[in-house]
């Protein structure tokens, strides 16, 4: 039987191992991914970043631990984390925080490394999340450390990017980048039991206010709204991104956050949110496989040796890599 | 393509506290290039098998230092075939009396380290496992 259709069936062997093929680009794992792409596009992709130890993981715990108990939903995990530059390994702790969820055959957690793939890593935690998808798990959630561009990149893939904060990380604001921000559909402020709470909402608070220049971001109910848009606008496509505290040692805030979540999908459907990230994301996805197909038929056309001698030239500074491109493309 | 890794799971079965060697050794395995999922503390043969099983490792590492070895080895080594992972490797760390050695071995132990191990063994270890 193939990977994809014991996948299917729901044996989970399979899909342990059709994880380790997708993730190594292997030509079985991109066998699987054509074959179950038809089953995808239903999963909620729930993005998890921000700086390391502001308790990303333990929130992971306790959300999935959520929505565990409130539903039927079944939640997989793809937890990132860095790749040592110099020796290529690495050590993947994120389970740790994760072991009230073991047990469970409705949580799936596995865990992944940056391995240094310039741009590649989104690509693979996409396809990771395309095979959880298609193995029928409702609820994505990709915890990467909001460190570099290629994290910004994995969040993107998401439909609902959460940024998480903690206080007391030295200065709070510069703890998080403005990269980042721009991303966040909600922020959370993490560790809301540690001193400095208030300090860092505000802080948050006052970059939402850069981020989104056009709006007064007020507090309305609990949750941050914008003064200038009227209510009927928000409800027409505008997301403010909302600040909810959590305690994800204790479990507190959490049944908040996951009604922001819950608002945020609602709002991607109605406003067809949802159908444009899907749109962008395919095509991002798209366009690499045409650059990388078209790169990998060109090399194939010229030989070793020759592409060798005009790199040479381009190094003796012989030729501009202008000049080398029409050279070698023109035949 | 990328290169294939070598995944190794990081235990610590029982309700051992020293945790000491577990991380020594977990960062060792990632020094010399591998993949390392560390689980922590406190750690049932059911937890460490799920793991296994999820992160689709090469290798599950144990240590345990609390003298329960003879009774956590051998459950994690059934759940580990029950799951159909037969091909994974145990290596077993910590505090295990030599006349212990014959019958983990006979419960299909790879290799066995005690203090003072040096990481180049481990690490050479698991590398030819894997080789051969
Ligand atoms: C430090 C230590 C502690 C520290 C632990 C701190 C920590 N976070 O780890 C503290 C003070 C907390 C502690 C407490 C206790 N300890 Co203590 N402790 C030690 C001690 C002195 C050193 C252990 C250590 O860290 N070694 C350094 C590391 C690097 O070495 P290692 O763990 O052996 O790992 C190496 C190898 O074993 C191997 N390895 C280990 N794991 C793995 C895994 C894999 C996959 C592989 C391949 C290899 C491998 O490679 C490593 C590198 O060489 C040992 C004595 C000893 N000499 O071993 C006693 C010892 C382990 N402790 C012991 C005891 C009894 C206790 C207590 C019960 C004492 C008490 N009555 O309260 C408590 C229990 C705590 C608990 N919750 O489990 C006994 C265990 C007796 C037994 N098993 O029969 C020992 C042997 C002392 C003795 N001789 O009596 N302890
Ligand atoms: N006081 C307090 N501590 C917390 C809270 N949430 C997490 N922690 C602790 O913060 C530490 C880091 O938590 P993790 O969940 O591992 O954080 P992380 O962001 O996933 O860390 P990395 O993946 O390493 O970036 C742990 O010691 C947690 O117990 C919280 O709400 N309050
Ligand atoms: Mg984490």
């Amino acid at each position: 039987m193939t990977y994809s259709q014991s996948v299917l069936d729901g044996d989970r062997l399979a899909l342990a191992r059709l994880l380790t093929q997708v993730e190594n680009d292997s030509a079985e794992g991109r066998a699987a991914l054509i074959e179950l792409f038809p089953y995808t596009g239903r999963a909620h992709l729930i993005g998890v970043t921000g700086s390391p130890g502001t308790g990303k993981s333990s929130l992971v715990n306790q959300l999935t631990l959520h929505y565990r108990k409130t539903s039927g939903k079944r939640v997989a995990v793809v937890a990132v984390d860095p790749s040592s530059p110099f020796t290529g390994g690495a050590v993947l702790g994120d389970r740790v925080r994760m072991r009230d969820l073991s047990g469970d055959p409705g949580v799936f957690i596995r865990s992944m490394a940056t391995r240094g793939s310039l741009g590649g890593l989104a690509q693979s935690t996409a396809n990771m999340a395309q095979v959880f998808d298609a193995a029928g798990f409702d609820i994505v959630i990709i915890e990467t450390v909001g460190a570099g561009q290629s994290e910004v990149d994995v969040a993107r893939l998401a439909h609902t990017t959460l940024v998480v904060e903690a206080p007391g990380l030295g200065d709070d604001i510069q703890a998080i980048k403005a990269g980042i921000l721009e991303i966040a559909d909600i922020l959370v402020v993490n560790k809301a039991d540690r001193p400095g709470v208030e300090n860092a909402e505000k802080a948050l608070k006052s970059m939402l206010e850069l981020a989104h220049p056009a709006q007064r971001v007020f507090k309305h109910h609990g949750t941050y709204m914008s003064e200038s848009v009227p209510a009927n606008k928000v409800e027409a496509g505008l997301w403010i991104p909302p600040i909810q505290r959590t305690i994800s040692t204790e479990g507190r805030g959490i049944v908040e956050l996951a009604d922001a979540i819950a608002r945020h999908l609602t709002h991607l459907t109605q406003s067809g949110g949802w159908a444009i990230r899907e749109r962008a994301r395919l095509e991002v996805e798209l366009d690499a496989l045409i650059r990388e197909t078209l790169v990998s038929r060109f090399r194939e056309t010229v030989p070793q040796q020759q592409y060798e001698d005009v790199l040479e030239r381009i190094v003796q500074r012989e030729l501009s890599p202008w000049e080398a491109v029409k050279m070698l493309m023109q035949k | 393509m990328t290169e294939k890794k070598i995944r190794v799971l990081v235990a610590k079965p029982g309700l051992d506290g020293h945790d000491r060697g577990a991380k020594v050794v977990a960062r060792a395995l990632r020094d010399a290039g591998m993949e390392v999922i560390y689980t922590g503390l406190r750690q049932t043969p059911e937890m460490i098998a799920e793991a296994a099983l999820q992160e689709d490792v090469d290798v599950v590492g144990l240590s345990i230092l609390s003298g329960a070895h003879m009774a956590l080895t051998p459950r994690v080594m059934e759940l580990l075939k029950a799951n159909g992972q037969t091909h994974v490797k145990v290596f077993l760390g910590g505090i295990i009396p030599d006349e212990d050695l014959q019958r983990l071995k006979e419960m299909g132990v790879t290799g066995v380290f005690g203090p003072g191990a040096s990481t180049e063994d481990i690490v050479r270890d698991v590398r030819m496992a894997l080789a051969g």
